[in-house]
């Protein structure tokens, strides 16, 4: 069974006064545990809309979305939420981590969410996380104490901690230097692979999607698979987003 | 135990936000807890304003329960012979074994002062009386016991008396002389404050030191009452019993009426209503300026933490939970205010400055009343409630990625 199935997706937005905005349009996708996906498009192709979706932050004006072979339709509202919380983990771009807290209690936030052992065990549970990481010494630094890659790997960190099945990654080293970028890749990769974890990396970097088992191209709304090489072909500026 | 750890959860992410901020939870926060003080200062002050009132109405007529009785003949208006009504009293207070009873008539006396002879005011009284009518003492004493006893009847003067007389040490135990059959010394051993008002002297005599001294023509001059404190509840019933066994002893002759006349037998309306009513009120009128305050500060602040509160969303904190956590957050922050603010207000009506103020002249100063603090930390966790009440509907209808990208 697929974790991810979106089958027909669209997204419309009605607009006052004006022709209703169709954001994706058809949209098939399947995830499966263990996968490495790329999602690449310039801006305003939708990819903030997939995320969303990918995420269950909203809901598809037309087609079929499963997450675990549940149609997304059959969740209440609180039911998507603790499922996003249990089961799906959120990298962003700008890190955002939370102010005037130390990394430690950073990774600790999610679990605050998290019932039982978890909860009670969450300081336990993020150190260790943070050492996986690389973090171990960095446990009571705050976020503006750390470097731009320290920062993504404390949120690398965040979005592992409750053991999630799928990790969305919404433009991972966006904010990031090349070197630094290839590093934070490097490290999601490896965690996201030996967790099991389904991995969604969405970006406009073709070098952060090429890293991906397999590739996909958003434009204008309609989602397509294409080759590494097309991909890669993109970085070398040949061809276009 | 989901609901268990979240509410943990909520108190701990409340708490880590409170912390975070603290400088400015601290300034939203003194607004409230001002509030706060001042509530509780108001309701505690108002309950020594109310014991004040009470005492002083205690002063005038007696505690609840006092019985006022009262023999006379319907058809001539004349009462009793003394003797005959005071066995009567005295055998009926005897049979219900109440303590607490006094009789209490009213004459003038002259006396001579430095300046002159004038007369003075004379309330003639059972040594109960001081008790029943909390009469206060600014020196020495009430009368005691062995009073009763002295050859030199003990008298009880008021303030404008005692400075008539040049406001002699009791130590040296001042005497004045009394008219009656023949003059008679007696001895000041206490002395009443007089109100600013009270420009006339006045004293208070044993009613065995009077029976002693005075003339029968005098004394048939002089009509007591008597006067009975009895447990509130047994009022009534010893209102029936005791009409009945005095007109019994008197004969057909005579009636006699018991009434109260203490200041709950007014009317069944609390006499204190409307003080507690306005006390009430200013009170309410201070928290709900305070509240919003912290209503406009919150609103303020949470729409500055939109883009946190979709990262938490983003964790998989459900709706009702950010809502929970919102108005944990402001809860938490007033009842540490309110927990100030009470503190405060028992440093304020428990200091000395306040004390002399507003408690003096109260023969019982009542405790800090329990029950405000207890309706000042109750008002802390409404008003945080209510305050947090907006904040936490504003970040139940963020919207997740949107508020990401903030």
């Amino acid at each position: 069974m697929s974790l991810l199935r979106l089958q027909g997706v669209t997204r419309t937005v009605e607009l006052p006064d004006a022709e209703p905005l169709h954001i994706l349009r058809g949209v098939d996708l399947t995830v499966d545990v263990g996968d490495h996906v790329s999602v690449v498009g310039r801006s305003g192709s939708g990819k903030s809309t997939l995320l969303n979706l990918l995420g269950l932050l909203d809901s598809p004006t037309s087609g079929n979305l499963e997450f675990d072979g549940v149609p997304l339709g059959r969740l209440s509202g609180a039911e998507r939420d603790r499922r996003r919380g249990t089961d799906i983990g959120f990298i962003f771009q700008q890190f955002n981590l939370l102010g005037g807290r130390t990394a430690l209690e950073n990774v600790m936030t999610p679990l605050l969410y998290a019932p039982g052992k978890q909860f009670w065990r969450r300081e336990r549970l993020a150190a260790e996380m943070l050492d996986k990481v690389g973090l171990g010494a960095r446990l009571a630094s705050m976020p503006e104490q750390l470097s731009g890659g320290e920062q993504q790997r404390v949120a690398i960190a965040r979005a592992l901690v409750r053991g999630p099945r799928l990790i969305l990654a919404d433009e991972p080293t966006g904010a990031l230097d090349i070197d630094t970028g290839a590093a934070v890749m490097t490290l999601l990769d490896d965690v996201a692979e030996s967790s099991g974890a389904a991995l969604i990396t969405i970006t406009h970097d073709p070098n952060v999607a090429a890293l991906a088992r397999r590739h996909y191209r958003l434009d204008k709304g309609v989602l397509t698979e294409v080759d590494v090489n097309r991909v890669l072909s993109l970085a070398e500026g040949v061809g276009t987003l | 135990m989901r609901l268990w750890t979240g509410f943990v959860g909520s108190v701990v992410e409340a708490w880590a936000e409170l912390r975070i901020h603290r400088t400015r939870v601290l300034l939203s926060l003194i607004g409230v807890a001002v509030a706060v003080a001042a509530l509780t200062g108001i309701v505690a002050l108002g309950a020594i304003a109310q014991q004040s009132q009470i005492e002083t109405m205690e002063r005038q007529s007696g505690r609840p329960a006092t019985l006022m009785i009262s023999t006379y003949n319907p058809v001539t208006g004349q009462t009793p012979d003394a003797v005959e009504l005071g066995e009567a009293f005295a055998s009926t207070m005897d049979r219900y074994a109440i303590t607490w009873h006094s009789r209490n008539a009213y004459t003038n006396m002259q006396i001579q002062f430095p300046d002159g002879v004038r007369d003075v005011q004379t309330q003639v009284v059972d040594r109960e009386f001081g008790v029943m009518h909390r009469v206060r003492i600014e020196h020495g004493d009430w009368f005691s016991a062995v009073d009763a006893e002295r050859l030199a009847p003990a008298v009880i003067v008021n303030e404008y008396f005692w400075n008539l007389l040049g406001s002699p040490a009791l130590s040296t135990h001042p005497t004045i002389s009394l008219p009656g059959r023949e003059p008679t010394t007696a001895v000041i051993t206490g002395v009443t404050p007089s109100p600013p008002f009270e420009e006339y002297p006045s004293m208070f005599l044993l009613t065995s030191a009077w029976d002693r001294i005075v003339s029968p023509e005098m004394k048939a001059q002089t009509y007591p009452s008597y006067e009975a404190w009895v447990p509130l509840e047994l009022a009534d019933q010893l209102t029936v019993l005791i009409q009945r066994d005095i007109s019994g002893a008197l004969g057909t002759d005579w009636q006699t009426d018991v009434l109260r006349n203490d200041y709950l037998s007014y009317s069944d309306e609390d006499p204190l209503l409307f003080l507690k009513i306005l006390v009430t009120g200013v009170a309410v009128l201070i928290l709900l300026l305070g509240a919003l305050g912290l209503v406009n500060i919150s609103l303020v602040t949470v729409r500055h933490r939109i883009r946190e509160i979709g990262i938490r969303r983003s964790f998989g904190a459900t709706a009702g939970r950010v809502f929970f956590a919102v108005m944990m957050e402001s809860v938490v922050a007033t009842v540490v205010a309110g927990v100030a603010g009470v503190a405060l207000a028992v440093l304020v009506v428990k200091s000395p400055w306040v004390v002399e103020f507003v408690a003096a002249g109260i023969d019982d100063p009542p405790a800090f009343p329990i029950e405000a603090a207890f309706i000042g930390l109750a008002s802390s966790v409404v008003v945080g409630a209510l305050a947090g009440l907006l904040p936490a509907l504003v970040a139940v209808r963020v919207k997740v990625i949107d508020a990401i990208r903030y």
